[in-house]
């Protein structure tokens, strides 16, 4: 789109005290205490009151809450307390890694991309044509056709992501590219490396980060979708989405297996949303207008 | 179940008098008004058209409705004519001659001729497992004139009425002859259903993975005997059968809850007791044989080549916690320790004490014997069908635990039916099991079984190789009476219990759902005439 | 202008070519669909008879050359399940899922739009916060679980609605609106959040140009300086969104459909794609991709007569 340029070098935020922070944004202060604690339980995952679970006993099938199952069991006889905990692992795990990887290779076809000329209309016709294909559809077939893992999936979910940090990165590097700075060093002779590395990153580094927490948000909502379509991570392996997935079947009988990990899922992502939104306003407020969200 | 090998004179009468019967004028059901299009979930969506060319079920469902067979099975497991007439065996058992009764007529029109039945033959002779084993018999299979199908065998073989009037995939259905003369790769479209059964396909209103839409046939002439299985007078009352695929089964639940749908093929079992106390529905298996979970596993690589590790796998598995992982709860799920499924004339208990009792540190010391040595055993698990999803787990966590290096590859079954054909090791693409099950319909006897071939390239996926089993199954097929073929079928069993090509998973049971206003129906596999809709 | 066009025309070329590539290679990169076509008894010698007479068993560049011919010449192949022509299945699918994306459309900019207005122009009051919160929550659920939510209460619970379907508009239009309205609902969700969230950043932005100022200088009705001035000015950036956000409607349509049993496009290519049926597969997604380039394209034509400040 042509509407998408134009990002001022930012200058330096000031550090706020965490006091002043909260109390400007009392919503992202709650969300990063969410965040904070989901975290901690993932980390901490066998020590908060779980079992092993994978362990099956069909015999004990969609068990009611006791003091033995916190939450119930699932269709298996699988502790639904403990599926949650280490779901959240996954869950994390998926929505951290899309992330990191679609905005670490990105910013790296971003940065040449927006340098090198005669690169620049080759990759981002290929990144026009990445985009034109409905993400979910494109993740589904990956998944279908090399096989359901927990790699596949992240793969799955980030090569649609990917066109859009490039965009991103490379509107940046034009904008910068032009500054009279840059120019200079690139008269000197710089190397391109050196020149990327300090003048063009940290300006591409606020928006980023804004756009890694949308990423991570959305990332884990498409696991979920995932699931639901039969190409979600592997059943053996719990996440939140595939839990939601399963569970949906046997929401008449045993709703408790549907309720924990879908509001475990709705509340994460509502956090890191919230806290993607507070980030966006102090880092970078003309990010909502470039990049559609 | 008694099977047909005759007593010839006697089966000889009973057409007799049914083919008097069927020249007499229609009979009085069909001068009734036939009333409402039954709007159905079938279990799976129809793609594929051709019966000849897969074995899907629901393409057998869709073969029942449009086409009609020779001989068909009524609900005691016995052959009757359908639309033949009767049949001559010659004294030497060598020439079968099969007459078709009156009336039949194509979709389009023509009237049904003994060759184009001859041909229908000869093309599913090439595909069927049961039918290939027939054609090694038949010397020919032509006609006599307009309305004599002509089979004359090489030597004497007992199953011939039993294979071409086979329940199961593939049903041997007849087509005129401009399709039955198409070689077996080219599959039939949605123009060229043209069939001589009770319904006609609507080719227009073909919506694949969507709706299938079939009519009522005004010209079908059915029998008069009493509907039975897929035997017996075909009497539509219905003015249409029309099939709705629902990807979600939830959406499928809320619709039959609404009357949006009158039939659902196959409940979930764990949503049977919530559809059993919806107002308005009720919920009943309509298919007493059910189905029998197995794991295949691949005889010719890895640690599943080896005996031993099949013998200590089948030790372990408990079918009760297959069962209720499967379907839910036992309601709907049968322990059966036969390679036949429980309940049929060839079930059996030889050989089987030693998964009766399932012993994991017993299977511990089979595996120890067998020189298992931690070999990665690879196992292909299906993601996307819930009963084989849960199956699989369950294995998966058994083998775990007598200490088998499972390596549990998830995928969806597109791509199991695809890596299920490698014969390669299990480092290049290779595996060592996988999970389905089949219609007990389809496992009756060691003949009909294609899960029991032994015949290496001929067997099924997993390429089991043991002439022993083989020459039993011909013996089976070439038995003469009823004693010779129950004690064959033992032996099969206790043979097939020292080799374990498959561990058997259980018998499970899937119910139909269905509106109060809908009547008749009868047993599986679903078929449609005789259901009444008020 | 119309030299823009050819030329916007012609660069789309490329773009598509990417899209058959990408599709093409990532579906021979396992197996094809010999063997769920034989069935289960086949031996290897029927998978092998099946996939010849596919010509499956040619050079993977001779199966593109061959396809990119045929496309080229309007023809997308046929189904291997059903014989049916590709185009055929897609004239029978489209006018449901077409129908489900202008329904949702139309719905989620007659609600998101004067949402956004309203949060910005009560910015920082509690208007502006819940209208943002619901925004936001709006990205949160699972589309499926709202679907079931809304399911079980307007279909079972109510039974005001019916569960599931689709009629066509043609042929019963008050059939049509009940049916539509859940899956509209449940798709607009995420759709409203998107479009009240821009609306909102962007009314705000123009509010403080000088024009504005202005106007309200000038004692113009607060109303008309909103929607005539301020939306008008923040239309180019709303515009946007609402095309890229159409890769993001099929995302959501393929789950709204299996949801509320739509037969459209959507359910079409993932069914599909659980078969390897390489033609729909292929040819759905090739057309998915031009029919989201096309769009773009209109919308950056209408740029132009929107914003006169944009020069190509």
């Amino acid at each position: 789109m042509s509407a998408v340029e134009n990002a001022a070098p930012l200058a330096p935020p000031r550090a706020p005290s965490a006091l002043a922070a909260v109390k400007r944004h009392p919503l992202a202060a709650v969300a990063a205490l969410v965040l904070a604690a989901i975290v901690v339980a993932a980390v901490f995952a066998p020590w908060v009151g779980t079992v092993d679970p994978t362990a099956l006993a069909p015999a004990r099938r969609l068990a009611a809450a006791s003091a033995e199952h916190w939450l119930g069991t699932d269709h298996l006889g699988r502790d639904v307390w403990s599926r949650m905990v280490y779901g959240a692992r996954v869950s994390v795990t998926v929505g951290v890694a899309v992330a990191v990887l679609s905005i670490v290779v990105g910013l790296f076809v971003g940065l040449f991309t927006g340098f090198i000329r005669w690169l620049d209309p080759i990759v981002m016709r290929i990144m026009d044509g990445l985009m034109a294909i409905p993400g979910i559809l494109l993740a589904i077939a990956l998944v279908s056709v090399s096989g359901a893992s927990m790699v596949t999936v992240i793969f799955a979910i980030t090569v649609p992501e990917v066109p859009r940090v490039v965009r991103l990165v490379r509107s940046v590097v034009l904008s910068v590219r032009e500054e009279p700075y840059v120019e200079a060093a690139v008269s000197v002779g710089t190397p391109l490396p050196l020149i990327l590395w300090r003048h063009v990153v940290p300006n591409c580094v606020p928006p980023l980060i804004v756009q890694a927490t949308y990423i991570t948000a959305s990332a884990m909502l498409t696991e979920a979708i995932l699931s639901f379509l039969g190409a979600g991570t592997p059943p053996i392996i719990p996440s939140w989405g595939n839990m939601v997935a399963e569970a949906r079947l046997l929401f008449q009988i045993a709703p408790w297996n549907l309720l924990f990990p879908g509001i475990a899922l709705a509340v994460t992502i509502l956090a890191v949303n919230v806290l993607g939104d507070a980030l966006r306003d102090r880092l970078d407020p003309k990010l909502a207008k470039r990049v559609g969200r | 179940m008694t099977r047909l090998t005759p007593t010839r004179r006697g089966f000889m009468a009973g057409t007799a008098a049914a083919a008097g019967a069927a020249a007499l004028p229609l009979g009085a059901a069909r001068a009734q008004a036939p009333s409402g299009v039954l709007r159905v979930i079938p279990h799976a969506s129809l793609t594929i058209l051709d019966p000849v060319a897969t074995t899907g079920y629901i393409v057998r469902n869709h073969g029942y409705l449009i086409y009609d067979t020779l001989f068909a099975m009524d609900e005691n497991l016995e052959v009757q004519p359908q639309m033949a007439s009767g049949v001559e065996i010659s004294d030497d058992g060598l020439t079968y001659r099969i007459s078709l009764r009156d009336g039949l007529a194509w979709h389009d029109g023509t009237a049904v001729d003994a060759e184009d039945c001859a041909l229908s033959l000869i093309r599913w002779g090439q595909v069927d497992g049961m039918g290939r084993r027939l054609f090694t018999y038949v010397d020919s299979c032509t006609h006599d004139g307009a309305s004599t199908i002509v089979l004359t065998l090489n030597r004497p073989y007992g199953l011939v009425l039993q294979s071409i009037g086979k329940l199961s995939t593939n049903v041997p259905f007849m087509m005129p002859k401009r399709f039955s003369a198409k070689p077996t790769t080219e599959r039939l479209s949605a123009e060229e259903m043209v069939g001589s059964g009770p319904f006609r396909f609507v080719a227009d209103e073909f919506r694949p993975g969507a709706r299938v839409v079939y009519e009522r046939n005004p010209d079908y002439v059915p029998r008069d005997e009493p509907a039975s299985n897929a035997a017996g007078g075909k009497v539509v009352h219905l003015e249409g059968v029309e099939w709705i695929n629902f990807p979600d089964p939830n959406t499928q639940l809320n619709a039959l809850a609404t009357g949006e749908v009158d039939y659902w093929e196959q409940v979930p079992a764990d949503l049977a007791p919530i559809v059993a106390t919806m107002p308005g529905v009720n919920v009943e298996n309509f298919n007493p044989l059910g189905n029998v979970g197995m794991a295949r596993f691949n005889s010719l690589v890895g640690a599943s080549a080896n005996p031993g590790v099949r013998r200590a796998i089948a030790r372990a598995l408990n079918q009760q916690d297959l069962l209720l992982a499967a379907v839910g709860s036992m309601e709907f799920g049968q322990e059966c320790f036969s390679v036949f499924p429980c309940g049929t004339t060839f079930a059996n208990d030889a050989g089987s004490d030693f998964i009766r009792e399932p012993d994991l540190e017993d299977a511990r010391r089979i595996l120890a014997e067998s020189g298992y040595d931690g070999e990665r055993f690879v196992v292909l698990a299906t993601t996307d069908i819930p009963v084989q999803t849960n199956y699989i787990q369950v294995i998966v966590d058994t083998m775990r635990r007598i200490g088998i290096n499972v390596d549990a590859q998830a995928m969806d079954w597109a791509t199991v039916l695809q890596r299920r054909t490698s014969r390669a090791p299990v480092d290049e693409g290779g595996w060592n099991m996988f999970v389905t099950w089949w219609e007990g319909a389809d496992l009756l006897d060691p003949v009909v079984q294609f899960a029991m071939s032994a015949g290496g390239d001929e067997a099924w996926i997993g390429w089991a190789t043991d002439p022993t089993i083989e020459d039993m199954r011909t013996q089976f097929a070439e038995a003469g009476s009823m004693e010779e073929q129950l004690e064959l079928a033992a032996k099969i069993q206790e043979r097939f219990f020292e080799q374990n090509f498959h561990a058997v998973l259980g018998q499970f049971f899937t119910p139909t759902g269905f509106r109060d206003n809908v009547s008749g129906i009868l047993q599986a596999p679903p078929f449609f005439w005789n259901i009444r809709k008020a | 202008m119309p030299f823009l066009i050819i030329q916007r025309l012609l660069s789309t070329i490329p773009v598509l070519l990417v899209v058959a590539v990408v599709v093409f290679l990532m579906l021979r990169v396992s197996g094809d669909p010999a063997a769920i076509l034989a069935g289960d008894t086949a031996t290897s010698e029927q998978i092998e008879a099946v996939r010849v007479a596919l010509g499956l068993d040619r050079p993977v560049w001779e199966q593109f050359l061959g396809w990119i011919v045929q496309v080229l010449r309007g023809d997308l192949g046929e189904s291997l399940f059903t014989g049916l022509p590709v185009t055929t299945l897609i004239g029978q699918r489209i006018e449901p899922t077409a129908m489900l994306a202008l329904t949702t459309i139309v719905f989620s900019v007659l609600v998101a739009v004067p949402l956004g207005v309203l949060a910005a122009w009560r910015a920082n009051t509690w208007v502006d916060r819940a209208v943002m919160v619901f925004a936001v929550l709006g990205f949160s659920v699972p589309v499926f679980v709202l679907g079931y939510f809304l399911m079980y209460a307007f279909s079972i619970s109510l039974r005001w609605l019916p569960v599931q379907g689709y009629t066509s508009p043609f042929v019963d239009f008050g059939a049509f609106l009940r049916q539509i309205i859940l899956p509209t609902l449940t798709l607009s969700c995420i759709y409203i959040a998107l479009i009240a969230r821009i609306t909102r950043a962007s009314v705000m932005e123009v509010l403080n140009e000088d024009y504005i100022r202005t106007a309200r200088a000038k004692g113009q009705i607060e109303r008309i300086v909103l929607f005539r001035h301020a939306l008008k000015n923040a239309a180019v950036p709303i515009v946007t969104v609402i095309g890229l956000g159409v890769a993001l409607l099929i995302g959501g349509v393929v789950v709204t459909e299996s949801v509320f049993n739509i037969p459209g496009l959507g359910r079409l290519v993932v069914d599909a794609i659980t078969r390897r049926d390489y033609p729909i597969i292929q040819g759905l997604i090739l057309f998915f991709a031009f029919i989201y380039v096309m769009l773009n394209l209109m919308i950056d034509l209408t740029y132009a007569a929107l914003d006169p400040r944009i020069r190509y």
